[in-house]
């Protein structure tokens, strides 16, 4: 009946200071929650598009997540490499389409240097099939040219035509230095979100150069080889670390794959990328969970405020419950009634704290993609999120029954004789 | 009681004359015994059924915070039709509703530019006028007030009470008010002490 609600209306109305705190502290905890949830699911999409169009990453035997965690994500080391004859092997399967060569075990302060190929710049995809592009520069053309990602450039502040020396070692800190044969950066990549912003990337000819007077990680001092002379020796490499594969038809893969696993020549790994960043991510993902629960727990936390607030407010609104009752309201409209008032300022606060998230996302998206590549999604909700939305609301009017039962059992034993 | 009788029942205070009201506006049921008001039984009525029973034909007036505070003074009369289909039906029979909500007013002597106003801004003489003018909304067959006059001065007491007996003859009800004030036996048909019933151990009604 219209006038009767109304009249909650204008009773919310006249307690609206705490209903609009009340509304606020709901609509906080929903803009977070839903923030948590765009950042979770950006997340995830983004480890998820670290890399995207390799069909296999191959490697020296080992468990598929280490081989991901060096190849891709530039973290720890490989056991062993793949020889350059398994390599060109590989490379030169009818099923094979491309094949990018990796190179790992020198840093430059910090960051992971990488021996690859022209391959690199042609087929290494990101998120969704997105091609590498440059910032500045171009792609390394003679010998001792690098290319940096974006990270690097700002953490070092360098630009095109700098130069640069390569560490052997990958410690932050390396005494021992390809300090006799220096880089010249030629171009700086454009920001990807993924480790490649954190590589600097050189010629597989390059870690060839660097090492020919080096055994065993020591510069052998007897043969010592200039950086002029070493242009006219033969630089093939001898081995590389790892292989990002692509093939010409993905149904293939499993027949590739169990031929480099069964490889006989040495011991090699393939796996597929999908799978690994999917177990790599059940490691990590805890902490998404961990996060959710969390937002949920705030959320919780202001709904338990709210029913707070509707108990206290019962004491004053006695009389309003007894008026009610003597113009013929049934308990069942009283129980209603602060059902009601729960479930709409719950409503209000959910919608705001949605509009709320979502003006802040707005607001913020094309920094938080420029400055952590990822990339927070701006549609309408998914099911999920409205699935949780909408339990929002079914636990704020849930929360409204208790006010509403003490209301009701108050209202019977008050009957007509309530003095205020 | 007869139809359009007027009763006013005095006694001590914590004598039960509120809780007789309760009673008889089924707010609160007995644990035994009958309530008879118009040929019902209220007491043998379901929670749902008397509420609906009270809602149709019986108004009440408190002694005093009547009013809702957050509603206009013409929400307030109108806020029983909310739950009584038959008095709403009444309250249109001669016109509009609210139409009806404004004469009924006006005969109280609440002039229409506070029709639309806060109940806040009344005086407690014209918020017990509003009171009584949502009692007698829709013409229910019984009014019930509890000390309407207490919390008024001599002069309003006199006013108020006329007033009320005015309207009350022009829909025929039937009044039982609650007083411990003697001096107002003069307006009332009959006047029952609640100690003298209680000695007898007659039931009202």
């Amino acid at each position: 009946m219209s006038l009767m609600f109304r009249l909650a209306c204008r009773s919310a109305l006249s307690r609206w200071p705490t209903a609009l705190l009340t509304m606020l502290a709901i609509a906080l905890s929903v803009t977070l929650f839903i923030g948590v949830e765009k950042i979770r699911v950006a997340a995830k999409a983004s480890f998820a598009d670290t890399i995207s169009g390799t069909d296999l990453i191959v490697g020296a035997r080992a468990g598929d997540v280490q081989l991901l965690l060096y190849s891709v994500f530039r973290i720890g080391n490989a056991t062993a490499n793949i020889t350059w004859r398994s390599y060109r092997e590989i490379s030169a399967h009818p099923e094979v389409d491309w094949v990018i060569p990796i190179s790992l075990g020198d840093s430059h302060r910090g960051f992971r240097v990488m021996g690859t190929n022209a391959a690199y710049f042609d087929h290494y995809r990101f998120r969704g099939g997105q091609r590498l592009s440059f910032e500045a520069g171009k792609r390394f053309d003679d010998l001792f040219d690098a290319v940096i990602g974006t990270d690097v450039a700002e953490a070092l502040g360098y630009r095109v035509g700098d130069p640069l020396v390569v560490a052997h070692g990958v410690g932050a800190f390396s005494f021992a230095r390809h300090d006799d044969k220096p880089f010249r950066i030629s171009g700086v990549l454009a920001r990807t979100g993924t480790p490649v912003d954190r590589t600097v990337h050189v010629s597989l000819e390059a870690i060839e150069a660097i090492h020919v007077d080096w055994k065993s990680g020591t510069r052998q001092r007897e043969r010592n080889v200039s950086a002029e002379d070493v242009r006219q020796m033969s630089l093939t490499p001898k081995s590389v670390t790892a292989a990002l594969v692509g093939l010409k038809s993905r149904l293939s893969v499993f027949r590739l794959q169990r031929f480099i696993n069964e490889y006989r020549a040495e011991p090699l790994s393939a796996v597929l990328p999908g799978v690994a960043l999917q177990q790599l991510w059940q490691l990590v993902g805890t902490a998404e969970t961990a996060l959710g629960a969390v937002s949920l727990m705030v959320v919780a936390t202001a709904l338990l405020g709210m029913m707070t607030v509707i108990l206290t407010a019962l004491g004053e609104r006695r009389r309003e419950m007894a008026i009610l009752r003597s113009v013929g309201a049934r308990p069942s409209t009283i129980l209603g009634l602060l059902v009601a008032e729960a479930g709409a300022l719950t409503a209000c606060g959910v919608v705001a704290g949605y509009a709320l998230a979502h003006a802040a996302l707005f607001a913020l998206r094309g920094y938080v993609d420029a400055r952590y590549g990822l990339f927070l999604d701006f549609g309408a909700p998914d099911l999920r999120e409205l699935a949780v939305l909408a339990s929002i609301v079914v636990a704020g009017c849930a929360a409204g029954v208790l006010p509403g039962w003490r209301a009701y059992r108050m209202s019977l034993a008050d009957g007509m004789t309530v003095r205020n | 009681m007869a139809r359009g009788e007027r009763l006013l029942l005095t006694g001590p205070s914590g004598g039960g004359k509120s809780t007789l009201l309760s009673l008889l506006a089924g707010v609160v049921t007995p644990d035994a015994g009958t309530i008879e008001l118009i040929g019902t039984d209220i007491a043998r009525l379901s929670g749902r059924a008397c509420d609906r029973f009270r809602a149709e034909h019986v108004g009440i007036v408190f002694q005093m915070f009547n009013l809702l505070p957050y509603g206009s003074v013409l929400d307030n009369v109108l806020l029983p039709l909310g739950f009584a289909p038959e008095r709403r039906a009444k309250a249109r029979r001669d016109g509009d509703e609210r139409e009806n909500a404004r004469r009924l007013l006006r005969a109280l002597g609440l002039a229409d530019d506070l029709h639309n106003g806060a109940t806040a801004m009344l005086s407690v003489g014209q918020q017990q006028r509003v009171a009584a003018a949502r009692a007698l909304i829709g013409a229910p067959d019984i009014i019930l007030a509890d000390e309407p006059t207490s919390a008024l001065d001599p002069a309003s007491q006199t006013a108020f009470i006329e007033l009320l007996f005015e309207q009350l003859s022009s829909v025929d009800a039937t009044l039982v008010m609650v007083s411990h004030d003697e001096r107002l036996a003069t307006y009332f048909d009959r006047v029952e002490n609640l100690s003298d019933i209680a000695r007898v151990g007659g039931g009202a009604a």
